[in-house]
């Protein structure tokens, strides 16, 4: 049943202490599909992909990831994260660690591969996300926009079917946000799972196969970009469009 | 010069030399000892002082002192009565080092200073530790110079602890404390942190525990208590047991350092590390204490510097540190009452290893520097 599903929500419940954050969670993701997720802030975003990794837990229903439950058994939390990767809005590189390392680091250290091999393997990213050149830096001497590069192919590094994005662009100047999204397409057209939370409308149009509009802990529609934008149907999502697009 | 900055044509600059910062002794004077009358009245007020001390103490130290050639205080004094009388220090060296370690075994005193400067180095030196089996060679040392000191073993006599002293005796209770409190120290603050209750409300009573008690009385527990709690007729060295104290008192101290910088640590890290599919201890070794560590060592090297000093306190309770050999030694006939002599030089002693720490704390931050953090 989940054999075509790189991702199946069902139904599922998170609190913060009292506060029900996630509400009724239903969510099925193919393999190779790009999905959007935006809402107003507070709205769970965060929190929704955050339990699809198991940086958060979820109290109720069922999240399967590549086949796989996540329940509290640490073996299979450890065999999704290594097939899934993450980016953060504040990217999270290792500031102790070089470009280079901080891309072996994962490989080496879970995935058991020779240090030779990971750092070819990482070369080999780092020309992807066209920075090959900084690798013996280190990431407090990179812009942000070459930051959050190297943080996608720190997480390509572990070769994951699924990529997690969390407002990848929105700790960056305009000028570098361009640079990030184009990587992020070019990952959407080989054919990567995605699930991206961000405000990039026009990503959005570009790549999304749907895209999921969240409000307080909800998901309140859903929909093909075209319909999404030209035709919402929810009045929070009308109200939510006409603000961030103008 | 200017001409060079005339030419140049719009949206081309030229390229300009960077300009002079190198600054003399007397550029480096006016801008920081005499850029204001307040600021020159206190520098002048200070080299006076420093006039009315320094010249003194030269002239006391060295130029009138007496080294060689004295075998009492008498004769120093008929040498040269306004000097120090080194030759104090001169005569006693052996048991300021040694302690009353028999004569014929102190090549293995000193075989053993060989080896700590070798694990001292791989300690320190990044190269040599990058070796394979470096590590193991460290330990074997370790290993090694304890045999070697305490003897019973291979044909060596064994030397009773309590014929320890000197320097010899600071630097094992220094060094055991310095190497074996940061490992515990560590798994204190990890400890301390952690979700289970079992170990943080155990690292917690403990290191509060250790920290409200002075170390004198960790010392004095250690040196009278514990028989009451020990079955009686066991041997449990005396030496043993300071170092335990010791250990574990600076350890308490070590764990509360290392719990503020762990602290420090923003939490994009550990969930950066997570989502990599790194276990907790691999997350903490390779990514979270490294960090921790950076920032705390500052912290960490006061800790050492105290306890490097506080290896003192021992005299109290009957070992005989370099200050126990001294006292003692200003207490014989011969040199009665040199009381000067013995405290500059033990604590030049003390200054020389301290300083060397600090110094070499200073290096390690400079060299750990990997640009801003954002
Ligand atoms: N660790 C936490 N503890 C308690 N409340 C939290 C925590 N993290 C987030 N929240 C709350 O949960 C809600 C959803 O947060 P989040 O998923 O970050 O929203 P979004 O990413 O859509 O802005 C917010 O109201 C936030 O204050
Ligand atoms: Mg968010």
């Amino acid at each position: 049943m989940s054999e075509d599903f790189a991702i199946k929500i069902n139904q599922m419940h998170k609190w913060y202490g009292d506060f029900h954050v996630l509400r009724d969670i239903n969510l099925e993701v193919k393999k190779g599909e790009i999905i959007v997720v935006c809402g107003p802030s507070g709205s769970g975003k965060s929190t929704l992909i955050r339990c699809i990794n198991r940086l958060e837990e979820h109290q109720q229903g069922d999240i399967i990831v590549d086949g796989i439950e996540l329940t509290n058994d640490v073996k299979k939390i450890d065999e999704v994260r290594r097939e899934v990767g993450m980016c953060f809005q504040h990217f999270n590189l290792f500031p102790h660690l070089t470009i280079l390392e901080n891309c072996t680091l994962a490989p080496i250290w879970v995935r058991g591969t020779p240090k030779a091999e990971a750092e070819e393997i990482a070369m080999g990213f780092l020309e992807k996300v066209k920075i090959p050149e900084q690798a013996a830096k280190y990431p407090g001497q990179l812009s942000g926009g070459q930051q959050q590069r190297v943080a996608i192919a720190r997480s390509l590094c572990m070769k994951p079917r699924i990529m997690l994005f969390d407002e990848p662009t929105s700790a960056l100047d305009p000028e570098m946000i361009k640079e990030v999204l184009d990587v992020m397409t070019d990952l959407a057209n080989e054919g990567m799972t995605m699930i991206c939370v961000t405000h990039e409308m026009g990503f959005a149009k570009q790549v999304a196969d749907r895209v999921i509009f969240m409000d307080a802990g909800q998901i309140i529609e859903e929909n093909v970009p075209t319909e999404f934008f030209d035709n919402p149907q929810n009045e929070r999502t009308k109200l939510f469009l006409s603000q961030i697009l103008h | 010069m200017s001409e060079q900055t005339r030419d140049y044509v719009l949206g081309e600059h030229p390229e300009l030399p960077a300009p002079d910062q190198r600054s003399g002794f007397v550029k480096w004077a006016m801008e920081n000892l005499f850029s204001s009358i307040g600021n020159s009245v206190v520098t002048i007020v200070g080299l006076y002082i420093l006039y009315l001390v320094i010249p003194p103490f030269i002239q006391w130290a060295i130029i009138d002192s007496v080294v060689l050639g004295a075998e009492s205080r008498r004769e120093c004094q008929a040498i040269n009565p306004d000097g120090a009388c080194w030759a104090f220090i001169y005569r006693r060296w052996d048991q300021f080092v040694y302690g009353f370690y028999p004569a014929p075994e102190r090549w293995r005193v000193n075989l053993s200073f060989v080896f700590v400067a070798i694990i001292i180095a791989i300690a320190l030196v990044e190269k040599l530790r990058a070796i394979k089996g470096a590590i193991w060679v460290a330990l074997a040392l370790v290993a090694a110079c304890a045999i070697l000191i305490v003897g019973g073993m291979f044909g060596l006599d064994r030397v009773p602890t309590n014929k320890f002293g000197g320097f010899m005796l600071t630097l094992i209770i220094g060094l055991t404390g310095i190497f074996a409190s940061l490992p515990i120290g560590i798994v204190l603050a990890l400890s301390r942190l952690s979700s289970l209750p079992i170990f943080s409300i155990f690292a917690t009573i403990f290191i509060e525990f250790i920290r409200g008690v002075p170390l004198i009385t960790l010392l004095f527990i250690a040196s009278t208590l514990l028989s009451y709690f020990l079955p009686p007729g066991t041997n449990f060295d005396l030496l043993v047991r300071v170092l335990i104290m010791v250990t574990l008192f600076s350890a308490a101290y070590l764990a509360e350092v290392i719990r503020g910088g762990l602290a420090a640590i923003p939490r994009g890290q550990y969930e950066a590390a997570d989502a990599l599919g790194l276990s907790y201890w691999k997350s903490m070794r390779l990514i979270i204490l490294p960090q921790a560590l950076k920032i705390s060592i500052p912290g960490i090297v006061s800790s050492f510097i105290g306890l490097f000093k506080d290896t003192t306190l021992v005299l109290i309770i009957g070992l005989l540190d370099p200050l126990g050999i001294g006292q003692a030694a200003i207490a014989d006939v011969k040199w009665i009452a040199l009381s000067n002599e013995l405290y500059v030089f033990i604590a030049l002693f003390f200054f020389v290893f301290c300083f060397s720490m600090s110094r070499y704390s200073l290096y390690l931050e400079r060299k750990l520097h990997t640009g801003h953090k954002r």
